[in-house]
């Protein structure tokens, strides 16, 4: 277990470098125009284009540039061009309602995805599972920001049952906090139910053919027995690990359109914005951050599943 | 290997050998309401193919024509809704321009982005894919590395990354060139993204294809490795590559708005779903027409592949389960 732990810790560690080479690349050496034309942005002056040019070193080899950008941005000195603030400290402060967004999310999409999926295996091809089917379908075909902005219309605007959108802190009044998260949640959990339900019923049904089942059933446990113990257990795999990455690309910013159409201010609302002043130091952090995310959290689901599953340590 | 007419003799209208294809296909014409999907998603594209004619016969007014305005705005400024008029069916939006015929020439650009996308995808995945499977060793590698990479990224961050970087500068690799704000731009980016999520199936199944007999016998009889990876692995691949076609088209749509919906898609003026949404949300409270056209267009389209994909996955292979991450 040891060995497989340094393993994937190294694995982690290489493909970090790697992101953090090719997102350098995407921003600073796609071979067209002055970099610190695209750094500035579409607003800038003459003499802050200069500034650019200086402070990151555009004159000097390609490594060195890397090395500099990658200083910059673990010793906070980053600093976006529109508003001349620290990116950093800008992502640190927008955290708070970026995880609040993807706790409350990934815990509404893992029980009503795993709910729904295996209610549609039992009822297979009943009505139930016709209804569900239904329901996911539209899910996954849904956009996000296409929901939030009707349910923001409708719930919010028409009804008044919701507030429109914006965030409360959770320590100034946890209660407002709560009633502004319930629209963000449901909107961002609707395409993730719709996946989880499906994969898990194709996993359940799947599984019902094997031959441990056909064993559990001879030994003579009941149909539920059956159910929980052996064929949810083993198919609920899959979907942890699953969960494990769509609950860190949201950390990770991955969530910008939810953020941005409930005006949350998250990481990834800052980066939308960014994106439309075209403000490319933000864009940059955020996008290394957000697959700094999805790498640590795929090693940590790996070396979970890894402890459940000798076949996994062993192969690997 | 001619079909034996003896047993043609015995079953006159079962045919004696029956491909897995023309079994495939009896499977998906049972399918009716995948079909009827499909044909929606037909509907659609057939619609926005027609755009120049119905804004020319029957709308009579251009995509981009604001001369209308004085029809278009209530009293109070605000767009008019739809209507039971030719010209403003959808209604109109803030400039004067009239939402269905946007609708049609946006959905073009969608379908278009989405259409060449999943072609830059199934390409260079399945020749990526099939190559790292085949080859093994450090060109499989390299090749799995690189997937991984991509792989890493939220899809949409990774898109968000290229579309802001492109739109600025533009790219030029020597014979391909593309142009910031380029209809081409926002397709090669969802292009690509979408690279590692078919090319890794792909690989998978090319690992275990060349231990197959087949093969061996290929070789021995001094087959080189590109032919057999194009006359024997290939043809093997035809029914995941075919069940991959409609996922990564839906995706490739979805995203596309998403970019757009961002600014780091499709430019304005140019109309795509993604980008009418955008502007309609900004608007909100005051006109929801110009919110929910689009998106209601865009859900039925997206959905329409999407049953009519599961339908086709159904009739390939009914255990199969493919699924993609967002």
């Amino acid at each position: 277990m040891g060995a497989f732990i340094v393993r994937r810790a190294a694995a982690a560690i290489a493909l970090l470098f790697a992101i953090s080479v090719l997102t350098f690349l995407i921003f600073f050496a796609f071979p067209s125009s002055d970099p610190a034309l695209r750094l500035a942005g579409r607003t800038a002056t003459p003499a802050q284009i200069a500034a650019v040019r200086k402070t990151w070193g555009f004159n000097k080899p390609i490594y060195v540039q890397y090395f500099k950008t990658m200083e910059k941005i673990f010793d906070g000195s980053i600093i976006s061009y529109t508003q001349q603030l620290n990116v950093d400290n800008q992502i640190a402060s927008d955290l708070q309602p970026t995880v609040s967004l993807a706790v409350g999310a990934g815990i509404i999409w893992f029980l009503f995805g795993v709910l729904f999926g295996v209610l549609s295996a039992v009822r297979a091809g009943r009505w139930l599972d016709r209804l569900l089917t239904i329901f996911s379908m539209v899910g996954v075909s849904t956009p996000v920001f296409f929901l939030g902005a009707v349910l923001l219309y409708y719930l919010g605007f028409k009804a008044g049952i919701f507030p429109n959108g914006d965030y409360v802190s959770i320590t100034t009044d946890p209660i407002q906090w709560l009633y502004h998260m319930i629209l963000p949640w449901l909107t961002l959990s609707a395409l993730f139910i719709g996946v989880y339900s499906r994969v898990l019923r194709s996993t359940i049904l799947d599984m019902l053919n094997d031959d441990f089942v056909r064993t559990a059933r001879a030994k003579g446990l009941s149909e539920r027995q059956v159910m929980v113990r052996h064929v949810l257990r083993n198919s609920l795999i899959p979907i942890v690990s699953l969960w494990g990455l769509d609950f860190a690309s949201v950390i990770g910013g991955g969530a910008i359109l939810t953020e941005t159409v409930f005006n949350l201010q998250g990481v990834g609302q800052y980066a939308a914005t960014s994106i439309t002043n075209l403000d490319v130091p933000p864009v940059l952090v955020i996008t290394m951050y957000g697959a700094f995310f999805v790498v640590l959290l795929g090693a940590i689901v790996d070396i979970v599943h890894a402890s459940l599953d000798p076949r996994v340590r062993l192969s690997a | 290997m001619g079909t034996s007419p003896e047993f043609a003799l015995v079953e006159p209208d079962v045919p004696p050998g029956i491909g897995p294809y023309r079994l495939a296909w009896r499977r998906l014409r049972r399918n009716y309401v995948s079909l009827a999907f499909g044909c929606l998603f037909l509907l659609i594209v057939i619609l926005c193919l027609l755009a120049p004619i119905y804004s020319a016969d029957i709308a009579h007014i251009g995509a981009d024509d604001t001369s209308h305005i004085d029809q278009a705005l209530s009293l109070t400024g605000i767009p008019i809704g739809p209507t039971w008029h030719s010209t403003f069916f959808l209604g109109a939006d803030t400039t004067g321009r009239d939402v269905a015929v946007r609708l049609l020439y946006g959905g073009r650009n969608s379908l278009e982005i989405g259409a060449i996308a999943t072609l830059i995808t199934m390409f260079f995945a399945t020749m990526l894919g099939t190559i790292a499977g085949y080859m093994r060793g450090p060109i499989d590698g390299l090749l799995s590395r690189f997937f991984e990479l991509l792989w890493a990224y939220p899809a949409l961050l990774l898109g968000v990354a290229l579309g802001t970087s492109l739109q600025i500068g533009g790219i030029n690799l020597g014979i391909f060139t593309l142009t910031a704000g380029s209809l081409y731009v926002p397709a090669a980016v969802i292009g690509v993204v979408y690279i590692p999520y078919v090319a890794k199936p792909v690989r998978a199944q090319v690992v275990t294809l060349r231990e197959r007999e087949f093969v061996d016998a290929a070789r021995q009889q001094g087959l080189g490795p590109v032919r057999i990876m194009l006359s024997e692995i290939l043809p093997n691949l035809a029914s995941t590559i075919i069940v991959f076609v409609p996922l990564i088209l839906a995706n490739a749509i979805l995203l596309e708005a998403g970019l757009s919906f961002l600014g780091a898609g499709v430019q304005p003026p140019a109309p795509s779903w993604g980008t009418m949404i955008s502007d309609g949300v900004h608007l909100l409270p005051a006109a929801i027409h110009l919110t929910l056209v689009p998106g209601i267009m865009l859900v039925l389209c997206v959905l329409g592949i999407n049953v009519f994909g599961d339908g086709i996955r159904d009739a390939l292979d009914p255990r199969s389960q493919i699924r993609i991450k967002r």
